[in-house]
């Protein structure tokens, strides 16, 4: 860590994970770690695009074990710290355990925006074993700025560092990222994040509207990749917050080179995401960004428009680690629609 | 002939328990609801006067004091309490049915395993409301065809999530997984939990992801699936598969299936509505699978009674 006014973490081997299905060799993991590194990046996150314990039917079988992409990781990281993402539900204290023995920085602990109330024993695992301890509240946008405070102050209370806005589909608008940032930083003695996913085309802008009302720790990735459209660009980030003025501790050029020589040449066109209609549609209808990929999946098996599956599950209400809902709606839409066909026959 | 049975835990599993046994229970007479507070404050206990059920309020000290007028206790408190109290129980004769997550006795699921376990032991453990919803879904994959692994989902509306659940969300995931390996039959299992806070609140829905042989016959799954949905519908009413195995195969999914395919089976569980609301289907199968327990312990007792002298006419 430097004295820099704002800490970037540089989530590629995290929420990028989502982008190429869980499919990093540990190998790659280790190219990207020891770039963003040699970079200055203040910290990298790895594990399952859906934490630590993610790797599932579910969400999909990653390429290697948590263990092995940390053993892969750590050799390559100097000044840049690790930092690992745990949802209590889908993973458990016997992953943090792993991830504290392996070298482990900070832990960020993820729930739903309404659900902090789950964290509790893994905000005190962390914390017993002098990690720092991060609260995430995920799908910010679907609570009112006072019950994603109240929330806040929940993980603050376990021993929470730092807490993030998550706009996990990519569905805030500024002035919705200006109203929860800063009454968080207004109200909390700690940190205040934010992660953007650009579905809406405002990963930049409302990282900046983050910034501009105080949050002083920003998630990106290289080239933008993660899940849905993808989530801020961390090199635009970084060129961006110097113009702004604001003085950050990864070198630009680096941070591109990272980008353009390591990181896209791993990656296939189908791979990196783009602001196309279907995840443009996430944002619009507020859904979890990693359902874009399992849903054009399931559109393919069930024939079905993969936007019609995504505003079906809007009105759902779904919410992070629901995937499998996503079958359950297909297969349903697809049904329907047969039956209307019959029924006209 | 019926056995003696007490409730210990006035909460919400203990509330509906007594209103499940109070309604439909046929070989088991509820003769007290056990808590640790005075009955005003005690919603559970009072509702329990109200039915003309005795109560007492000095927890562990309660039971040892009418000890001689039960034969069964339904433990309703929380894992920690009931990992205290399971020695007492064992010393005064008295068996056991465990709905926390302590699971001193073996993992138990009416539908799989309750004849194996039963006459066994003297303390068993209904797993998680996730478990009894899915494990016999599993075990009626594993009976057709070899399941390598197993992966369930629950879903629940956090309304009906209470606190001692959000405090110790891993007990869920771990006491479940390993569940679905011991009693449903996967070579290795995983669960996984979330919570939806939408309204009006969603119902308890569960999805089972089992991973088998390629060649394996998925009409015999589906035949054995529905079968064992038609024997949990008779201790769990609201229990419905609402997605027979869908097959994924390599096209479907991400990740190399060698040569396995994935049969993807969902369920919902409506509840009763006796205590709680109906979406709050993972409480009322916890209830419902102990007061199915309950009544093959009684056969049990009734079957055996000549040798125990527990039973009572």
């Amino acid at each position: 860590m430097t004295d820099a006014d704002v800490r970037l973490v540089d989530m590629t081997l995290r929420d990028g994970m989502h982008a190429v299905d869980h499919s990093f060799t540990p190998e790659e993991m280790a190219d990207v770690a020891a770039a963003l590194d040699a970079a200055d990046m203040d910290v990298v996150e790895v594990s399952h695009g859906d934490g630590m314990g993610g790797s599932s039917i579910n969400y999909g079988f990653s390429a290697a074990d948590t263990a092995e992409y940390l053993d892969a990781v750590v050799p390559q990281l100097t000044d840049t710290e690790l930092s690992v993402l745990l949802l209590p539900g889908i993973g458990t204290v016997e992953e943090l355990d792993l991830a504290a023995e392996k070298g482990a920085d900070i832990c960020r602990l993820a729930t739903h925006v309404t659900e902090a109330d789950v964290s509790q024993e893994h905000f005190e695992y962390v914390t017993d074993r002098g990690l720092e301890a991060n609260g995430l509240l995920m799908l910010s946008h679907m609570a009112p700025p006072e019950t994603v405070l109240e929330q806040a102050k929940l993980m603050e209370d376990y021993g929470a560092d730092a807490v993030y806005v998550m706009d996990s589909a990519g569905a805030m608008l500024p002035s919705d990222v200006r109203e929860r940032v800063s009454l968080l930083v207004d109200e909390l003695s700690i940190d205040v994040g934010f992660h953007a996913h650009n579905n809406l085309g405002l990963g930049i802008g409302n990282s900046m509207a983050a910034l501009d009302e105080g949050a002083v720790t920003i998630d990106g990735c290289l080239r933008g990749l993660g899940a849905g459209s993808g989530n801020a660009q961390i090199e635009v980030l970084v060129g961006v917050m110097e113009k702004a003025g604001y003085d950050v501790a990864p070198d630009f050029f680096g941070v591109m080179d990272a980008a353009a020589d390591v990181l896209v040449p791993m990656i296939s066109d189908d791979e990196m995401p783009e602001l196309d209609n279907d995840s443009l549609l996430l944002g619009y209808a507020g859904v979890y960004s990693s359902f874009l990929r399992h849903t054009r999946r399931a559109g393919e098996k069930y024939d079905v428009d993969p936007r019609e599956i995504l505003i079906e599950l809007g009105e759902m209400q779904v919410v992070g680690g629901q995937e499998d809902l996503i079958t359950d709606v297909a297969s349903r839409l697809a049904g329907e629609r047969a039956g209307a066909e019959s029924d006209d026959d | 002939m019926s056995v003696k049975a007490a409730i210990v835990g006035p909460g919400n599993i203990g509330t509906d328990l007594m209103y499940k046994i109070l309604d439909r229970g046929e070989s088991i007479d509820l003769e007290r609801m056990i808590g640790i507070f005075p009955v005003e404050e005690s919603e559970g206990l009072q509702a329990a006067l109200d039915e003309g059920i005795e109560v007492g309020t000095e927890g562990i000290d309660s039971v040892r004091e009418h000890a001689d007028e039960i034969d069964v206790v339904f433990e309703a408190t929380s894992s920690h309490v009931h990992a205290e109290n399971a020695p007492v129980y064992e010393d005064l004769g008295l068996f056991a049915i465990d709905l926390t997550p302590a699971a001193v006795g073996p993992y138990t699921v009416p539908v799989v395993n309750l004849d194996d376990v039963v006459g066994e032991t003297n303390n068993i453990n209904m797993v998680t409301c996730g478990g009894q919803a899915t494990i016999p879904i599993v075990h009626a994959v594993d009976r057709v065809a070899d399941v390598d692994y197993a992966e369930m989902i629950s879903h629940i509306a956090s309304k009906s999530a209470g606190p001692g659940t959000r405090q110790n969300i891993d007990s869920f995931t771990q006491t479940t997984s390993a569940g679905l390996e011991e009693v449903g039959g996967a070579d290795r299992g995983k669960a996984i939990i979330t919570l939806n806070p939408a309204e009006p609140p969603i119902m308890m829905r569960n999805t089972v992801h089992t991973q088998v042989h390629e060649d394996t016959d998925v009409d015999a799954v589906r035949d054995s699936i529905d079968r064992i949905a038609d024997e949990i519908r008779t201790y769990v009413p609201g229990y419905e598969i609402t997605m027979e195995p869908e097959v994924k195969g390599a096209d479907d999914v991400a990740f190399d299936l060698g040569d396995t395919i994935i049969l993807t089976t969902m369920l919902e569980v409506e509840g009763e509505g006796q205590h709680l609301p109906p979406y709050a289907g993972n409480l009322d199968i916890m209830t419902s699978a102990a007061l199915g327990a309950g009544e093959r312990v009684a056969a049990n007792f009734m079957e055996a009674g000549e040798m125990g002298g527990v039973a009572h006419d």
